[in-house]
């Protein structure tokens, strides 16, 4: 395998693989322990609009993505607290409109779209270096925002209304995390495709939640998990010639289903 | 509003999709008072609670805590809400459900200090609990649970602390011990506490509220017994063993 890294592509797929660990390990987790994972499913697909909007206007895909998911973060957000229409069905209506907004603007946008599949499905091996610095930036704007937020964060996902009456600003911070959410779906994007992410955002840290009942372990086991399965997928979609995002989704499904078999058999119920 | 006055409520009224639930409520509780709210089931005791803490607004009516709106006070306020619906596996410690009750004392950014850590170790003590305070919280009994949110209110260092229906599940022996906590706590703040347990009002209670859906005595508990007799519309040694839902008709008197 160490051969494979003279190539520039194998060293940037390497390094996309790591940087989409560090956010699925950090944001999952809080999305399993918030049960957020539809929210996130529907500003998943509603950054399709951003991808399709970066095809019209001919700038890079993952830079038009970031404003449209942020918005859509937001918009799931402020409907929910502002108006009667209930967050389920706001996550819903986004979900489709991003759709639908992307496909619009690609037919719009003059030519054919090559590597749309790409941002559909994923395709790690394909990552340019550029995406790889936009990959590298979010993920410091995530680490930061959490090691920052980390306790109030951890509270609100335990208990908001309690959170609120000590005076943690709730909504606010409720946002903020959706940004997160929405930063982590754009450093995704490229390995995994729109369609797979939200199995990247919340399998490494259902494995992880299983072995443990502390959150900076559940954070650090999770983007462990991460590293090692991407990486894994990674070669094997490499080897066989295989989609990387479906291997890759396929290998963490496979490791759950074994790792509720070890948690249940191999090591012995506490309680 | 005369000096010892902390909370202060005047013709509150507050409905939930279209049915009223609180019709003008005036209600007045002083320095260090030890009030009790009772009422019926659906009565309205819980949304009054959570209009003192700023956490529902009324229809009409003002609300003053200390001379403030509640949103701007909610740190001086120790809470225990009735249910909290939480995931069992939820990754949190007894430890830090706990200082979550610090929360608003350290800005964004700050770790919890050594005092704050003294003061959740003191408040798991008072509530017998210290043993457990590495423990998983979700693997915790419900009663313990209970203790520990009990905990937790009790290291926000509420000038007012107000609960809800707070021993529904732990032991009568530990139940015992909880008021006995709290009449200590009484002699430096104000508790305002939602029971149905009678007895519990006629030992530790100085005041009592009936609430349901309008005030129907707030003062005293002396003179008040026989009032909640009529509001429940039956004798009140009843009330513990089966609350009276439908208890409409109380208000036509």
């Amino acid at each position: 395998m160490i051969e494979l890294l003279h190539y520039e592509f194998m060293r940037n797929a390497l390094c996309a693989a790591i940087l989409v660990s560090i956010a699925c390990g950090i944001v999952g987790a809080f999305i399993v322990i918030k049960k957020i994972v539809f929210i996130s499913g529907g500003i998943t697909h509603a950054a399709f609009g951003g991808i399709g909007l970066g095809y019209l206007l001919n700038i890079n895909p993952v830079l038009t993505a970031i404003p449209f998911s942020l918005l859509s973060a937001l918009a799931i957000g402020i409907l929910n607290k502002k108006t009667h229409i209930s967050e389920d069905s706001a996550i819903g209506i986004l979900w489709s409109v991003g759709m639908a907004l992307g496909v619009l603007f690609i037919s719009l946008s003059p030519g054919y779209a090559p590597d749309l599949f790409g941002y559909l499905f994923g395709s790690i091996l394909t990552v340019p270096l550029v995406d790889i610095i936009i990959m590298f930036i979010l993920d410091l704007i995530i680490i930061t925002t959490v090691s920052l937020l980390y306790k109030e964060l951890h509270a609100l996902s335990f208990d908001e209304e309690f959170s609120m009456i000590v005076g943690v600003p709730t909504q606010t911070l409720y946002l903020i995390l959706l940004c997160l959410v929405a930063l982590s779906i754009i450093v995704l994007i490229r390995v995994v495709g729109v369609i797979l992410i939200i199995a990247l955002l919340t399998i490494p840290a259902t494995i992880a939640k299983q072995f443990t009942t502390k959150l900076r372990k559940l954070i650090a086991l999770s983007t462990l998990i991460a590293v090692v399965l991407t990486i894994i997928g990674l070669w094997l979609s490499y080897v066989f010639n295989l989609p990387s995002g479906a291997t890759i989704v396929l290998l963490l499904t496979f490791m759950l289903i074994t790792s509720i078999g070890i948690r249940k058999f191999l090591i012995p119920r506490t309680k | 509003m005369d000096n010892n006055t902390v909370i202060e409520l005047k013709n509150i009224y507050f409905s939930y999709a279209g049915v009223l639930v609180l019709e003008d409520v005036d209600m007045v509780i002083k320095e260090k008072d030890f009030m009790s709210i009772i009422g019926p089931n659906g009565g309205g005791k819980t949304t009054l609670l959570k209009i003192i803490l700023g956490l529902l607004e009324p229809d009409k009516g003002t609300v003053r805590v200390f001379g403030n709106p509640p949103k701007k006070v909610r740190k001086c306020l120790g809470y225990l809400p009735q249910h909290i619906t939480f995931d069992f596996d939820f990754p949190i410690s007894v430890q830090e459900v706990v200082l979550m009750g610090r929360l608003g004392k350290r800005s964004i950014g700050k770790k919890y200090t050594k005092s704050d850590m003294g003061i959740c170790m003191e408040a798991l003590e008072s509530v017998g609990m210290l043993a457990y305070k590495n423990n998983d919280f979700g693997k915790l009994s419900g009663g313990q649970r209970q203790r520990v949110f009990i905990a937790r209110a009790l290291s926000t260092e509420p000038k007012i602390l107000l609960l809800d229906e707070p021993v529904s599940s732990v032991d009568t022996q530990w139940q015992q011990t909880f008021y006995e906590l709290l009449h200590g706590l009484n002699k430096k703040i104000t508790i305002v506490l939602v029971t149905h347990d009678i007895s519990v009002v006629s030992t530790y209670v100085d005041k009592i509220a009936c609430v349901n859906k309008k005030l129907y005595y707030h003062g005293s508990k002396k003179e008040g017994m026989h009032k909640v007799s009529e509001m429940y519309e039956c004798p009140v040694q009843l009330i513990t063993h089966a609350p009276s839902r439908d208890s409409d008709g109380a208000k036509d008197k």
